[in-house]
This record gives structure tokens, C-alpha cells and sequence, in this order.
């Protein structure tokens, strides 16, 4: 349980508070018509108003404000009626207006908490501080040329939502696992994407460390980090830096640093005497965002069952609870899993197949499970198979290797292969026979020893290439030793 | 000519339509009276070309029984509104080159119900000022002068002083200003013309170059009540792509001017009694009592207690919206960009350029009631302040349904008479910002002659959308002034 780190002069405590960017799902930007896709040519999607000409105003988005508070509300949020857009100041040359439109003093989603499961299987409930809506700025881009910057508006105003932790964490462990549930919670409602690779999702850092007990540290923002690796190494590194710079006499500065994931290390990009006065003020051009109770409730009844409620749902049904937090937490094993419920498998089965068997294989083999030649409703098909005693469990993986090599549907590899299962008890009677009358020593042994059953069961199935139903097997081998 | 240059919104209407003149006559004298008056410096850009053609068009719909409340019509737009495909420049050096390649809603309207556009008036730089002295493309000469001393050069007021200027001086039939502290209001009243202010959100302000946007509203100036009014509706409407622009019909304004004000309750606010106004200010405002108390109307003596932290918390919340809005002109994008070795630099070289004094002065100033620390004392502070003063008329409108003030402190005054004082200057506004902060809307009407020979307006102010009350008020004070006079420096005298 102890999650303090030893430095020379004792033991340390690291407080850990993230703040997520999430860019919204929606088709159009947070004040403008101009569409969001990922990956389009360098200014295609900016409109007159993302490019703040003269005289251009912003218009709000509802779908934006909709899973802002639908977001609030999986995050057991209080949700603010009536919220503010204000303007933070600050020139740089991929911010059009000079500003970017945000919120400050009034949030549309107040105070929240989550619980985060942890890898010795415990829980830890993290505090919300609030989620503002804000636009993304645009890009610069200052490696094509020697002597010019470009500038990219594609991304400027996006929306965004910032979600503010309160400084709950204490490990990095947790950190990652915080911005994991995060996005499988954003996931699950569908307001993000949560692709953090393509920037859908990234997260600033505040690490400080302290002796147990005494006040808070001095901390530093480790800004844009964009894997749950990458969090947990950064807060490892960034806290690690901090111990060993008060250890040998360093005061802490606060201060932007930025984690590379090559070096391994966190360095300074700004500190606190250069930070903006962003001189918020309420955004003129824009009305306050104020809904009703019935809004609300609409926002409430939308929402899907979060991962919280599924995994107690998939545990009460015999799953194990590793493997239901696992699989609840991600769209896609979502998918799958409830594929497989819905043929009718067995729950515990499929669970423990589609984790240790299919993405098992997929892991070993690098393959994501978008490109994966079997979707979820070969898998089920496969399942099925060994439900109605057509293969074994144990044919079923071959099957399923033989499944991911060809794409070829369960169903017609068994046929092709001639692996339906023998369950003909005449058929296994003989065999059961053979290896009985075979090994006359064995059975002796069988006498002293009933376990060793198990190897009369290894020799009949060897016989049978694999195909005998080992339930049968087993109760004819018993039938015949003990009669 | 000078008969057509003579002739109103709503008579020139009435003679198209009938077409006993053609709107491509009525632009041509306009054309010609814009050459005549080029010394007057009320236009930035001149667009006889675009002009003529779309008086053509106007004929031809004309001509086939068709046409829009304002079809053949030639109007100066102010040059704060961006117009596709003319250059639109605020009056400023940082917006060098500047074509839009889209239109405001406000002139978009205004073009399809068949106004004709002679060309970009002149204004004070991004519609700082009130005295049409701060524009990068010089200053805009008042058509009035004095009896006794016809050479000394007036201001027309500001911000919209060369739609004032061009509007008087007969080089356009109407013109389109914008009011953020008194900015129409103003110049109407130091031009002989009528400068009406619409409540906020009556018109779109999409696509006009943004000062402070919380102020900022379109209105027009013209010759008559009645073509205030004509103008006003089809400049006016709701508009999507405005979040502040307000969902509610535009009522025929016309209509409204029945001339009767019989029960109508006039409000005087007592703070508006300003120490050192002139003499002849406070006759005409009397006098504007006794009209209105002959035509019907019930006099109500009223108090607006915050009335004195108007002007000082327009500076400040003014101010602070045009730091921002203004952060746009970067040199990044478009118009001026003088280079730096460095992007600060960059940054500072084109906004140190492209930006005159008294933008410099507002944008410093707005920056600093915005900085940590200053913030609560002077922004905050100033918004309470906002607060205050709408009560004020929300408790005003209990016992009254417009208010009766003067429109300015003083007549037009010389070019170089107030200068060199931003705080003198700033005083002009002293009876038009509360307009502003409440969003009210506000009308300016010639009312009389100060002693040597100059305008002098009044102003009716009503309540939120009531712009209707505001103009058939302003129709009677007009009727019962008969305010005939006209500029010494006007076009078509021969």
C-alpha cells in the first residue's frame, strides 16, 4: 500500500492533480460551422470567424453544451444552469482573435468524483474541480522552413472540454489510472473519442512532493502528455527530479515543463515570471449558457450504462473482477463481449476466452483489434461451437489461430478439418477400451491413486486427435476403472 | 440637380416609384455632389462605378413595378462595415488593404431592399472619438459654419462624422453610422440631422468592425424622422449569426409616426442638468418641454441617481472590450505588417504603426482595468455600475415612456478647439453613454440654433424595442421645431 518513494533523507509523498483536455465529438467547431475531421490538408476547415476577421462573431454550438453536461453528469458532477464564456487574452500567431474563448469564474459542470480501480485490485475516489468548455487554438509549425513559421487553423476552435481533478493522486500509477477512467467514461457516453494519439485527448500534470504529513509543495505543470504510458513515466521522472533537487539543498521554482518520452526526462519551458495576465473578462459577443431542469434530465436519460455500473453488472454474472473492469472500460471489448453474451456463451467463458485467448493472440501478434481478421460476431460463431459441444474449448483455440490466419468463419475450418467433436459413446467406448486393455500397469496404479485418471484422460483424447468430448471421456473412464 | 439633392428619403422614394426621377438621375447628382464636397474629407473610398450599376438595377426594378423600401436609394456606409469586395478600413492604417470577402448583415440588408452605395464614410479610427479627428485617412470637416467665423473649421462630431458630414452636406441621401457611446447621436446633433440609436440587438452587428462589442449597435442618419424611420427598418431584424441580436419582430416604424402624443408621459431627468452646460442648451431644452406639453404630452419630473458614474464607467468597460476585440489586428492575417527581427517585435512594430494615438491611449487603458489586480476595482466595479443605471431606468419607465435631454453639451466646435484634452473630449458623450449601458434606444433631432448659426439636437430615449414611442415623439418635437436650416458648405448651391 505504501506509495511513498525513499529518497536519502527519508521517505516522500508526490500530489498529483490532472487537468484532461477532451475534444468534443461534434461535426462542427464550439463557435463556428467549420467541420473537425482529423487528418484534413493544412487550412481546409476554417471559417471566417476561426480566422477572426473583422467583424466575425462567435455563435455556441448546443451539441457542445450537450455533452459538456451529459460529460458532467457520468462524472457525478453538479451541473451549473447557467455558465459564462470568457475571454482569455494572449497574442501568439496560431490564436486568431488574440484571445481564446473559454470559461473562468463560471464552469458549466462544478464539482465531481470517480473511482478509479487500481492494479492491487483497491479503489480510490478522485475529486472533480470542475469541466470548462473552451475552443483549441490552431497549430504552428516551425521545422519546414529556416526562416518562417506556418501556421495551421485547422484545430483552432475545436471544442474542448477541460476537466479539472482535484490534487487526489499520490502515485503514478494513479494519475494513469485517472485519465484511463476518464476516457473510458467519455468513451462510453460518446461526448470524446478519446483517440490520444490524433490530440483527442491529452493532459497537463501538476506534480509536487512533500514529507508525509507537512503542507503542500511547490509544483510543476507537466503540460501535454498524450499516453497513459507516458503519464505514468512522466510523474515518475518529474517526481524522482523534484527529491533529488530539494534533497540536495534545490528550492522547487513553479513552472512549465515539457516530458520527453525519448530522454526519458521533464524540462522547463516556462517559468511562473513569464506567465501571461490573461486579463479574463466575460465574453461580450456571447450570452450566458443557461438551461432547465428538463435539459438536464433529456442530457441524463441519454447517457448509456456507465463502466462503473456494467462492471457490477458483468462481476454479478460470474465475471472475474479484473477482467469486468477491463472489459467495461473500453468500447471495443464492449462490443465483443456483449456480442458473445447476446449467442447465449456463458459470461465467465467469454470473458476469460476473449481476454487470455483473442487478445491474447492479438497482442502477441501487434494486431489492433480494428484490423483483426476476426470481428465479434466470428468469435461468437466459434463460442458457439463449443457450447453446443460441436469442438472442444481446446479445439476452439486451435481454431481460433487457424481463424485469425484466414478469416475463414469458425464454423467452416472445423468442417474443413474434420474437427467436430467425437460424442458417439461407442466411438469413445473403444477408444477408452484400447487404452485400458494397453496399459494394464497404469491401471494399477489408478487403484492407489484415482488422480491419475488425468492420464488416462490425456491418452484417450491424444488418441482421439483431440476430438473425443472430454466430458464423456472422463465419465466412461471412470465408469470402467472403478467397475 | 440641387432639387434632387434636396428632396427626402421617403419623397425620393415616392418619385421612384412613381418614376417621375430614375434612381440612376438621383445617383448621378449624388456622384456629382460627392465631387463637390470632396474637400469636406466625409468619404474614405468613393464607388461611383458600384454606384451606377446598382442604381441600373434599381431602375430596371423599378421598371418592371418591383423594388425594396429603399430601392434607388444612395447612402454612404459607414466604414466600420465590412463590404464584399471594397475596401473596408476603420478608418485605420493597420487594416491596409483590406477587401472582405463577405458582407455585414446590416449593409446586406440594406442592398437588398435596393439601397445604392456611393461609398465608405469616414470615422473616427475603429470609432474612437467624437470628433471624426482621429482617422488615419484625415479629418472629417463639418458642412455647418460659424456665422462669425465662416473660415474656422467645425468637427462634425464622431464617430460617424463623415456619414454626418455626408448627409448634411447633401453627398448622401442617408448614411449608416454606429453608436457605441453616442457615436450617431452625436454627429446628428452637431449636423442638423436626425441620428437614431436602436436598442441593443435590434440590429446585427455581424460583419461591422467590433470596438466594444457590448455597446455597439447600427443605426442610421438622415434628413427626417420618417426616413429614420424607413431606414431603421430595413437595417433592423434578428440575425443567427449574432448571439446578441434579439428574436423579435421589426415593426412597420413608419407607421408608427401617427403624430399623436396626447397622455404620452415625457420624463426629465434632473441629473441631466449638467454644471456649465451652455445657456442656450438649457432654453432649448425647455423649450423642447413646452413643445411636447402643447401636443398632448404629461411632463414628469424624473431622477436617474447614477447618472454621474455613466461617462466614467463607459471608459472604462469601453475601453476594456477594445483591448481585446482589437488583439485581432497582429499583422499575422491581414492588413498592415511591419516586420521584426523577432515575433514580439513583429507585434509591436505593426500595432505601434497601424494603430493611432487615441487607439493606442484605449487600448492601454482597457488592458490595464483587465490586468490582475486592477480588474475588481475598475472593470468589476464598472459593470455594477452598468447595473445602476439600467435600474435607474427601469425605475423611470414606472412613472414615464421617454425621456427628454439634450443630445450634446455643446454645438460643433473647432478642430483644434478640444484636442489637445481627451477627458474634454470625452465629455461629449456625457447625455449618450447611458443610452449605451442600458442598451436603450435613442434618437437625435435637430431642434434649434445655438447664437451663431449652429444645430443643436435633443434626444428622446424609450424603453428597450419601444424604438416606436422614441420615433413618433421625435416626429412631434421635429413638427413643432421646424427646423429648416441648412449648411453653408453643402453640395448643389450652384
Amino acid at each position: 500500500m505504501s506509495k511513498l518513494i525513499k529518497g536519502k533523507t527519508g521517505e516522500w509523498e508526490v500530489v498529483i492533480g490532472v487537468e484532461t483536455h477532451a475534444q468534443v465529438s461534434s461535426v462542427s467547431k464550439l463557435f463556428s460551422g467549420s467541420p473537425t475531421a482529423f487528418g484534413a490538408a493544412p487550412n481546409s476547415q476554417v471559417s471566417l470567424v476561426d480566422a477572426a476577421m473583422p467583424g466575425m462573431l462567435p455563435v455556441v454550438n448546443g451539441e457542445a453544451v450537450r455533452q459538456a453536461v451529459r460529460t458532467g453528469l457520468a462524472l457525478n458532477a453538479e451541473i451549473n444552469k447557467h455558465s459564462v464564456f470568457a475571454r482569455k487574452n494572449y497574442f501568439y500567431p496560431d490564436l486568431p482573435q488574440g484571445y481564446q474563448i473559454s470559461q473562468y469564474e463560471e464552469p458549466i459542470v462544478g464539482e465531481g468524483e470517480i473511482e478509479v480501480e487500481l492494479e492491487d485490485g483497491s479503489t480510490r475516489t478522485i475529486g472533480i474541480e470542475r469541466l470548462h468548455m473552451e475552443q483549441d487554438a490552431g497549430k504552428s509549425v516551425h521545422d519546414r522552413h529556416p526562416g518562417k513559421s506556418y501556421i495551421d487553423l485547422n484545430r483552432a476552435g475545436v471544442p474542448l472540454m477541460e476537466i479539472v481533478s482535484k490534487p487526489d493522486m499520490r502515485s503514478a500509477e494513479e494519475a494513469s489510472a485517472y485519465v484511463g477512467k476518464i476516457r473510458s467514461i467519455l468513451r462510453a457516453i460518446g461526448s470524446c473519442d478519446g483517440n490520444m494519439q490524433e490530440g483527442s485527448m491529452r493532459a497537463d500534470i501538476n506534480i509536487s512532493v512533500r514529507k508525509p504529513g507537512e503542507e503542500l509543495g511547490i509544483r510543476a505543470e507537466v503540460k501535454n502528455v498524450n499516453s497513459l504510458r507516458f503519464i505514468r513515466q512522466a510523474v515518475e521522472v518529474e517526481a524522482k527530479r523534484q527529491i533529488r533537487l530539494l534533497e540536495s539543498g534545490g528550492t522547487m521554482v513553479q513552472e512549465t515543463r515539457l516530458f520527453d518520452p525519448d530522454k526519458g526526462e521533464t524540462r522547463s519551458m516556462r517559468s511562473k515570471e513569464d506567465a501571461h495576465d490573461y486579463r479574463y473578462f466575460p465574453d461580450p459577443d456571447l450570452l450566458p449558457v443557461v438551461f432547465d431542469d428538463a435539459f438536464v434530465a433529456e442530457c441524463k436519460a441519454s447517457l448509456p450504462e456507465l463502466p462503473d455500473t456494467r462492471k457490477a453488472r458483468y462481476v454479478e454474472a460470474g465475471v472475474s473482477a479484473d477482467n469486468a473492469t477491463f472489459i467495461a472500460g473500453e468500447q471495443d471489448h464492449i462490443h465483443f463481449f456483449e456480442t458473445l453474451l447476446a449467442a447465449g456463451i456463458d459470461a465467465k467463458q467469454a470473458a476469460d476466452f476473449y481476454t487470455s485467448e483473442f487478445l491474447g493472440r492479438l497482442n502477441k501478434a501487434d494486431i489492433s483489434i480494428a484490423d483483426a481478421k476476426v470481428n465479434a460476431e466470428a468469435l461468437a460463431g466459434l463460442l458457439a461451437l463449443v457450447k453446443d459441444n460441436t469442438i472442444s474449448g481446446k479445439i476452439a483455440k486451435d481454431v481460433l489461430d487457424d481463424m485469425l490466419e484466414s478469416g475463414e468463419p469458425a464454423k467452416a475450418i472445423v468442417e474443413a478439418k474434420g474437427l467436430v467433436q467425437i460424442t458417439d459413446s461407442s466411438a469413445i467406448e473403444a477408444l477408452v477400451d484400447q487404452v485400458i486393455a494397453d496399459n494394464p500397469n497404469q491401471v494399477e496404479s489408478y487403484k492407489a491413486n484415482p488422480k491419475a485418471i488425468g492420464w488416462f484422460v490425456g491418452q484417450v483424447m491424444k488418441a482421439s486427435q483431440g476430438k473425443a468430448n472430454p466430458g464423456q471421456v472422463n465419465q466412461l473412464l471412470k465408469q470402467k476403472l472403478d467397475g | 440637380m440641387s432639387d434632387l439633392l434636396d428632396l427626402s428619403l421617403a419623397e425620393a422614394s415616392d418619385k421612384l416609384r412613381s418614376r417621375e426621377i430614375s434612381a440612376t438621375e438621383l445617383t448621378e447628382a449624388y456622384i456629382a455632389a460627392m465631387a463637390e464636397t470632396v474637400d469636406l474629407n466625409c468619404y474614405i473610398t468613393e464607388t461611383p462605378e458600384k454606384a451606377r450599376e446598382m442604381a441600373a438595377a434599381s431602375d430596371a426594378r423599378l421598371a418592371k413595378g418591383e423594388g425594396g423600401a429603399m430601392e434607388g436609394i444612395p447612402i454612404g456606409m459607414k466604414d466600420l462595415f465590412c463590404t464584399e469586395g471594397t475596401l473596408t478600413t476603420a478608418a485605420s492604417h493597420i487594416l491596409d488593404g483590406f477587401v472582405p470577402p463577405y458582407e455585414s448583415t446590416v449593409s446586406g440588408n440594406l442592398w437588398d431592399a435596393g439601397a445604392v452605395l456611393l461609398g465608405k464614410t469616414n470615422l473616427d479610427e475603429f470609432a474612437m472619438g467624437s470628433a471624426n479627428i482621429t482617422s488615419y485617412y484625415g479629418a472629417v470637416r463639418n458642412p455647418w459654419t460659424r456665422q462669425s467665423e465662416p473660415d474656422t473649421e467645425l468637427v462634425p462630431g464622431g464617430s460617424s462624422g463623415g456619414s454626418a458630414g455626408a448627409v448634411a452636406a447633401r453627398a448622401a441621401l442617408a448614411a449608416t453610422g454606429t453608436d457605441t457611446g453616442g457615436s450617431i447621436r452625436q454627429p446628428a446633433s452637431l449636423t442638423g440631422l436626425v441620428g437614431m440609436k436602436p436598442t441593443y440587438g435590434r440590429c446585427s452587428r455581424w460583419g461591422i468592425v467590433a470596438f466594444a462589442s457590448s455597446l455597439d449597435q447600427a443605426g442610421p442618419l438622415t434628413r427626417t424622422v420618417r426616413d429614420s424611420a424607413i431606414m431603421l427598418g430595413v437595417m433592423a431584424g434578428h440575425d443567427p449569426k449574432d448571439s446578441t441580436s434579439v428574436d423579435t419582430p421589426v415593426p412597420d416604424y413608419g407607421a408608427a409616426l401617427t403624430g399623436d402624443i396626447r397622455g404620452l408621459k415625457v420624463g426629465i431627468p434632473r441629473e441631466y442638468r449638467i454644471d456649465g452646460m451652455p445657456e442656450e442648451i438649457e432654453a432649448l431644452w425647455a423649450q423642447g418641454v413646452d413643445w411636447l406639453k402643447q401636443a398632448g404630452a404629461e411632463i414628469v419630473d424624473i431622477s436617474l441617481p447614477h447618472t454621474k458614474y455613466a461617462l466614467p464607467a463607459y471608459y472604462i468597460v469601453a475601453p476594456a472590450e477594445a483591448s481585446s476585440n482589437l488583439a485581432r489586428y497582429d499583422g499575422v492575417r491581414y492588413g498592415l505588417r511591419i516586420d521584426g527581427e523577432t515575433l514580439d517585435e513583429m507585434y509591436a512594430n505593426t500595432r505601434g504603426e497601424g494603430f493611432g494615438d487615441e487607439v493606442q491611449r484605449r487600448v492601454m487603458i482597457g488592458t490595464y482595468v483587465l490586468s490582475a489586480g486592477y480588474y475588481d476595482a475598475y472593470y468589476l466595479q464598472a459593470q455594477k455600475v452598468r447595473t445602476r443605471i439600467s435600474e435607474d431606468f427601469r425605475n423611470a419607465w414606472d412613472s414615464c415612456d421617454v425621456l427628454l435631454t439634450p443630445a450634446t453639451p455643446s454645438a460643433a466646435f473647432g478642430v483644434h478647439e478640444k484636442f489637445n484634452d481627451p477627458i474634454q473630449m470625452y465629455l461629449n458623450d456625457v447625455f449618450t453613454v447611458t443610452g449605451n449601458l442600458a442598451g436603450l434606444p435613442g434618437i437625435s433631432v435637430p431642434a434649434g440654433l445655438d447664437k451663431d448659426g449652429l444645430p443643436l439636437g435633443l434626444q428622446i430615449l424609450g424603453r428597450a424595442f419601444d424604438e416606436e414611442t422614441v420615433l413618433k415623439t421625435a416626429a412631434v418635437l421635429e413638427e413643432a421645431s421646424g427646423f429648416s436650416a441648412l449648411p453653408a458648405l453643402r453640395a448643389g448651391r450652384g
